[in-house]
């Protein structure tokens, strides 16, 4: 039971930490462009790819410093010469506009590295045991996807907080005409603040890729997830954010390592109509915890948790 | 006398069309797409009740569509287990209450709000059924779905909808009688406010309307059609799975329905029609077509929100006023390099489909617009090139022409009163 325990908290923090290097990107250009960008998981898939394409040539290392960049740089083009020019059309186009990307980046991805999933490997250099907690081993791989999510999190922390260039981003994100007023370029930073959340989805796939798996419906099974931890979070909160992934990483996490069902609790005899709900385990329900979850928030209290506003 | 004639002659044409089709196009082939353009005629039809006429962008709307497909394909095979006298014509019917049932339980939680919180509850609902499927396995039938045959339902004046053509005249009267009662819905006082709701919610509220109510009654009507779609569907194909409402299926209504155009009521028709006859035979041509639709949505998106109808509409207009000769010779100055950029793109995606996709498999040689093409030659590659990269650089170059003929148009629009 500890054991459980001690793995699933580990697991669960591991799971918030990417989601939250996602999170914190979505969140940040829906707060800043009122965007909410559908392709914002496609980035992480392309960083994947990126990663397992470099890593297949050149070996991981270069893969995880230049797949981020080249991710960031689609972002950044996509925000310039997609985006900006949709920006007069209103909110509903852009979404519309990110939607359909996702389902473009989805079908090229496919058609160039094929509908199964690719062999994206751990690097050798990171492929032993890290620790033994009761007999079981944990890979120190996953303690490396820790580290650098956590590294990410803190420097964004300090960027947002500490330098000149997050003050001005945080300005910008209530009162973008006064930043542009100062005489700030208020486009160009929408481009960057783009730009650098592609890349951090990008980091998080080329991470994520040889520990999860590399496929071109990735982004499709993580983005609803991600919606998820952003609304609950509440829109455009990057607190909110970061304790929504967290409390969705954990949540999942144990619900998958657990077994009860009704049948255990009430027997096995279920009343009618309920044969399947009776069967079923709290591990098969993992899959939809975060929905009901985030259906439940919204009607509790629908700006999330941290949230201050609607829409 | 003229009045009436004026509004009936669009319906016994549209009626007269539904009669004649397969008469024209009586291939097998041709009647089981016209099968399915009947169903998502509807299908989007209801989507566009939220999308266009109430401001509601749902990602979730294909739950309404799946659940009353999977509750007319129980009680179809609950009639023809008990032996009941029920004909298989009236089964919309269930299917349309079940998706109405759905859509005020799930109604009730999601358009307490308006906008992005909206479309997430949608997304969420969507993905919430959707992963349910995988669990309720009884109902949804797993991964094979749930099957029945159609013929073995009770007989309506001595047919039993077996053959193709009597699924077709059942779908095209049911498409036929739910057109005209969506259209008839945004003629009453009712639709007017799902307008006003979409369009400034907050004035609705000041002259006494509740904008929750509202919102909450036209998705209640929209999940209604959309049931009634999904039975048809279910009708048609004798089967129903877990895709049918899943994320996937909400994607395409939402594509035919802006592609059609979200601002006209005949958009979403046409929409339906163009995607489902893109859907069945692209996929013949290459297996790329969905790429395509995703860039297709895309160039709606960026280049012409109002969709297919509204391109027709505003072109109609500029016809009826005498005014097109403006724009004639702007079209035939750009349409060379525009023509050029799409052939070049669409090489492109061939070419790179074959070399990255099915060399592997079934080598580089191909079949390009009719001539034989080695893919892992250079040639091709850089007449594609050429094509797109000039095609592009013209039509870039030259489209201002075309929005300076759109802007003496819509003077001349102006002054006679009609824009």
């Amino acid at each position: 039971m500890l054991q459980l325990i001690a793995f699933s908290t580990l697991n669960g923090v591991l799971y918030g930490m990417l989601l939250f290097m996602l999170a914190s990107g979505l969140t940040l250009v829906f707060s800043m462009m009122g965007v909410l960008n559908f392709a914002h998981v496609s980035f992480y898939m392309l960083g994947a790819y990126f990663g397992f394409e470099i890593e297949r040539r050149l070996g991981f290392w270069p893969g995880f410093f230049v797949a981020p960049l080249a991710v960031g740089l689609i972002g950044a083009a996509v925000e310039r010469f997609g985006l900006r020019r949709l920006h007069r059309l209103g909110h509903v186009s852009e979404l519309l506009f990110t939607f359909g990307l996702a389902f473009v980046i989805e079908e090229i991805v496919q058609m160039i590295w094929g509908k199964l999933p690719v062999d994206y490997r751990v690097p050798p250099s990171l492929d032993f045991v890290a620790f033994r907690l009761f007999d079981t081993t944990y890979p120190a791989y996953r303690m490396f996807m820790l580290v650098t999510a956590v590294a990410i999190f803190a420097a964004l922390v300090v960027v947002l907080k500490r330098t000149r260039v997050g003050l001005v981003i945080q300005a910008a994100l209530t009162h973008p005409d006064m930043v542009a007023m100062l005489g700030h370029d208020v486009p160009r930073m929408f481009m960057l603040v783009f730009g650098a959340g592609a890349a951090l989805a990008g980091l998080a796939g080329v991470i994520a890729g040889p520990a999860l798996v590399t496929q071109p419906s990735m982004a499709a099974l993580l983005g609803p997830i991600l919606f998820v931890v952003i609304v609950v979070g509440g829109l455009g909160s990057l607190a909110g954010a970061f304790f929504a992934s967290l409390l969705i990483g954990l949540i999942q996490t144990f619900a998958v390592a657990m077994n009860g069902s009704l049948a255990e609790v009430f027997g096995p005899v279920a009343p009618p109509f309920l044969g399947d709900l009776w069967q079923v385990t709290i591990a098969e329900l993992a899959p939809i915890i975060p929905y009901l979850l985030l259906v439940i928030v919204l009607i509790v209290r629908p700006t999330g948790l941290m949230g201050t506003r609607e829409s | 006398m003229k009045r009436p004639l004026r509004f009936l002659w669009p319906w016994l044409a549209l009626a007269a069309l539904f009669a004649l089709a397969p008469k024209v196009f009586s291939s097998g082939t041709a009647l089981t797409m016209m099968s399915v353009m009947g169903v998502m005629i509807i299908f989007a039809l209801s989507y566009n009740m939220l999308l266009g006429q109430t401001g509601l962008l749902s990602f979730g709307h294909a739950v309404y569509y799946g659940l009353g497909g999977f509750v007319a394909i129980h009680a179809m095979n609950a009639v023809i287990h008990g032996k009941l006298g029920v004909p298989v014509a009236i089964m919309p019917i269930v299917g349309g209450l079940a998706g109405l049932a759905f859509g005020v339980l799930f109604g009730l939680v999601s358009t307490r709000r308006a906008g992005l919180v909206f479309s997430m509850i949608s997304l969420g609902i969507g993905e919430l059924v959707s992963s349910s499927s995988f669990i309720l396995r009884t109902f949804f039938g797993g991964e094979e779905g749930i099957t029945t045959n159609r013929a073995k339902l009770a007989p309506l004046f001595g047919l039993k909808f077996g053959p193709q053509t009597e699924v077709y005249y059942l779908i095209a009267i049911w498409c036929f009688l739910c057109i005209a009662a969506m259209y008839a819905l945004t003629r009453t006082p009712f639709g007017r406010i799902c307008n006003a709701v979409r369009d400034n919610p907050e004035r609705v509220q000041y002259i006494g309307y509740s904008a929750q109510r509202i919102r909450l009654i036209a998705f209640s009507f929209a999940a209604f059609f959309a049931g009634i779609a999904g039975a048809l569907a279910a009708i048609n194909f004798e089967i129903m799975n877990a895709q049918q409402l899943g994320a996937q299926q909400s994607a395409v209504v939402l594509l035919m329905t802006y592609i059609g155009g979200v601002g006209y009521f005949v958009g979403p028709i046409l929409g339906a029609v163009i995607i489902t006859f893109l859907q069945i035979n692209l996929s013949d041509v290459t297996n790329a077509w969905q790429l395509y639709f995703g860039l297709m949505f895309i160039g709606f998106v960026s280049f012409a929100p109002g969709g297919v109808a509204g391109w027709l509409t505003r072109h109609r207009e500029a016809a009826r006023s005498g005014e097109f000769r403006r724009l004639a010779p702007a079209y035939v100055l750009v349409a060379p390099g525009l023509a050029a950029g799409l052939i070049g793109a669409a090489m492109l995606i061939e070419l790179a489909n074959r070399q990255l996709a099915l060399a592997r498999s079934e080598g580089s040689a191909m079949n390009l617009f009719g001539f034989a093409v080695d893919a892992s030659s250079i040639a091709p590659w850089a007449l594609a090139l050429v094509l797109f990269a000039g095609g592009v650089a013209m039509s870039w170059r030259l489209w201002s022409k075309v929005g300076d003929a759109w802007g003496s148009v819509n003077a001349g629009l102006r002054a006679r009163g009609r824009a």
